[in-house]
């Protein structure tokens, strides 16, 4: 029933769009703790993937780690490259990684205060980051451009707004001129963490809206990471699940979203339903709370707050399903029609 | 005793921006508009609103913590608008406040029990120890946690102190600004739940301030909707979110993501249609004049 394209690692006899981003056993670490482990994914050109979790399941550190962002003292291991790019970006160099970051990949953060210059006038930030790359020959252009941008993001009046500070902008406007810098060199990928979580339920619609059609009007992929379930099934086709530092589940956004087979997506879908209640009025709830990042246990990393756990979990459960994009590591998984909450909802 | 918990009228809260210029006083920026609505006893009463709507401002005023420029707010009968802070304490006995982030606005160098003892050693009551124990139990934690300090705890497990706090002295009244908006999923609805089981177990009026629209649906029997220093709509909650019909209501519930109905096949297309075409529109008025 899926229209949606699946990549598929393991059967390469099927026809797939060449990936362009492809992440393989990719971890994160700091001194001998892991915080993400074995993941691997890919995500084809043109195709929009969301990667979920809560808060320490390590999809921040994920993103990061691709981009060769993390933070002192956390290492990144295995392997991530994009098309076009000849060499890994774990384990580059800054140089090197820098000739690429803002140009083949490009980020948007939650927090656009944080990404934008507070002493340089918004259009000449866009222009700046066509110039560093060299895609436009000169100044003029570059700033030509840029206000087509920002036109594009729609911001009223682009080119007097272009000459505003970040200050004098409201949250919104300035996650649209993140967006427009992210998309001035045509990335082949946009990696977007929480880009609406700060932002009023109106302008989140209109942010996700931009970005969506700002990766669909240049072919380029999207790995849009949130803890908003809903966000991730209106913009994205497929969904990576992530707890514990692990991919628990991946699969096309309306297989996941109807029939998820792991007992922490189901139990995350089911406790984010608000529309469903037992007899008492009561909300779905997942027991305990995320162990802080690296204590989660040994074997599946989500038994000790798992309702079906036995001896059996505390071995690391195999990937199963149908192949890497579409499937799911659990020793005792849903039902493939159980759906989730009290009812077998939906 | 009065038939409403809480009665608002024509509320109006003006502030001063701090001056730009050196001749010219700062611009007036107007808060709240002539805000007016009840809270019936024991009813469950969301506020929503997006940034800026004035929502924090009002609830502030109900907290007895800001005062109005003109209108008045009857607690229980009793009118605070005007009522100097040392006789503002029969409200503070009545109605207690949940904040949004249980970081900031615990105490990070008390510990557990000092802080849920806080309002009781404030309006000097006695016989806390045990107080503060049934308390903690009261919110589903341990009585050991009443020797912790609030980073030794989840975000969750802070957002039940502060819970636990607000109930020390007994209030009809819990009033809660976005008490789950800094929550993941799965603690979120440990925490809803726990406030229902709360406000049935002791009959409490609660007032809910969200800019979450279906926390609201889920937890609120009636709703006022704030736009720009005013209440736009208001009804049972069902209604408002099935079938809004002011204008601002409708683009706010339109512009709500959900999973049914993105799997029924909604785009962001679809949620944002009515932004854009504000944005259009506005950009056409701006090209004529």
């Amino acid at each position: 029933m899926s229209t949606v394209p699946v990549v598929d690692d393991t059967a390469p006899s099927r026809p797939v769009a060449e990936p362009v981003l492809q992440v393989r056993d990719f971890g994160v670490r700091v001194g001998h703790r892991d915080l993400v482990r074995e993941v691997t994914f890919s995500i084809a050109r043109g195709e929009r993937v969301g990667l979920i979790g809560e808060s320490g399941s390590g999809k921040s550190l994920t993103a990061l780690g691709v981009m060769g962002l993390l933070p002192e003292g956390l290492t990144a291991t295995g392997s991530a490259r994009v098309a076009g790019v000849p060499f890994d970006l774990v384990g580059a160099s800054e140089r090197r990684l820098s000739t690429v970051r803002g140009r083949d990949l490009a980020m948007v953060f939650q927090e656009p205060m944080t990404a934008l210059n507070p002493t340089m006038r918004v259009g000449d930030q866009v222009a700046e980051a066509m110039l560093i790359h060299h895609t436009r020959p000169d100044r003029a252009s570059a700033r030509r451009a840029g206000v087509e941008l920002l036109d594009q993001v729609r911001l009223p009046d682009a080119a007097a707004l272009a000459r505003a500070y970040p200050h004098q902008l409201s949250g919104g406007q300035r996650q649209r001129v993140v967006l427009a810098l992210a998309l001035a060199n045509d990335p082949a990928l946009l990696v977007c963490d929480e880009p609406t979580t700060a932002l009023d339920v109106t302008v989140q619609a209109l942010v996700l809206e931009l970005i969506v059609r700002g990766v669909q009007s240049r072919d380029a992929a999207l790995l849009l990471i949130t803890h908003d379930l809903a966000v991730v099934a209106t913009a994205c086709e497929r969904v990576l699940v992530m707890y514990g530092g692990r991919v628990v589940e991946a699969g096309p956004v309306d297989r996941v979203f109807t029939r998820p087979r792991h007992r922490y997506t189901q139990g995350l879908l089911a406790a984010s339903d608000l529309l469903a209640v037992d007899d008492r009025g009561r909300l779905a709830t997942i027991p305990g709370s995320v162990p802080p990042g690296g204590r989660f246990p040994s074997g599946c990393v989500f038994r000790n707050r798992c309702g079906h756990a036995t001896e059996r979990c505390e071995s690391l459960p195999p990937w199963s399903g149908e192949s890497a994009g579409d499937g799911f590591a659990c020793h005792h998984p849903a039902a493939p029609d159980e759906g989730w909450g009290a009812g077998g909802r939906p | 005793m009065s038939a409403q918990a809480i009665r608002v009228r024509d509320l109006v809260r003006e502030y001063r921006r701090p001056r730009t210029s050196l001749t010219r006083p700062g611009p007036v920026v107007r808060a709240l508009r002539g805000v007016s609505f009840d809270v019936a006893r024991g009813e469950r009463f969301g506020i929503v609103g997006e940034s800026g709507c004035g929502k924090s401002t009002l609830l502030r005023i109900l907290a007895g913590v800001d005062r109005p420029t003109s209108g008045t707010v009857e607690v229980d009968g009793l009118d605070i608008s005007g009522l100097p802070e040392r006789r503002l304490r029969p409200l503070r006995e009545k109605l207690q406040l949940v904040l949004q982030d249980p970081m900031s606005s615990l105490d990070p160098r008390m510990r557990v029990r000092d802080i849920v003892a806080e309002p009781l050693v404030a309006q000097s009551h006695s016989g806390n120890r045990e107080r503060v124990a049934e308390l903690l139990r009261a919110v589903g934690l341990s009585e050991e946690a009443a020797d912790r300090y609030p980073h030794q705890f989840s975000g969750g497990q802070r957002q039940r102190i502060s819970i636990a706090r607000a109930l020390a002295p007994r209030p009809d009244i819990l009033l809660a600004d976005e008490p789950v908006s800094a929550l993941d999923v799965s603690v979120r609805a440990q925490v809803l739940n726990l406030v229902t089981d709360l406000v049935e177990d002791l009959g409490l009026t609660l007032v809910f301030v969200s800019h979450d629209l279906s926390v609201v649906r889920h937890l609120c029997d009636r709703v006022a909707v704030m736009s720009e220093g005013q209440v736009v709509e208001t009804g049972p909650t069902r209604q408002v979110y099935d079938d809004p019909q002011h204008p601002y209501t409708q683009r706010l519930v339109a512009a709500v993501p959900t999973i049914e109905r993105a799997l029924a096949g909604a785009s962001t297309a679809d949620l944002a249609a009515a932004e854009l075409r504000a944005i259009e529109a506005m950009a056409e008025e701006r090209t004529t004049a």
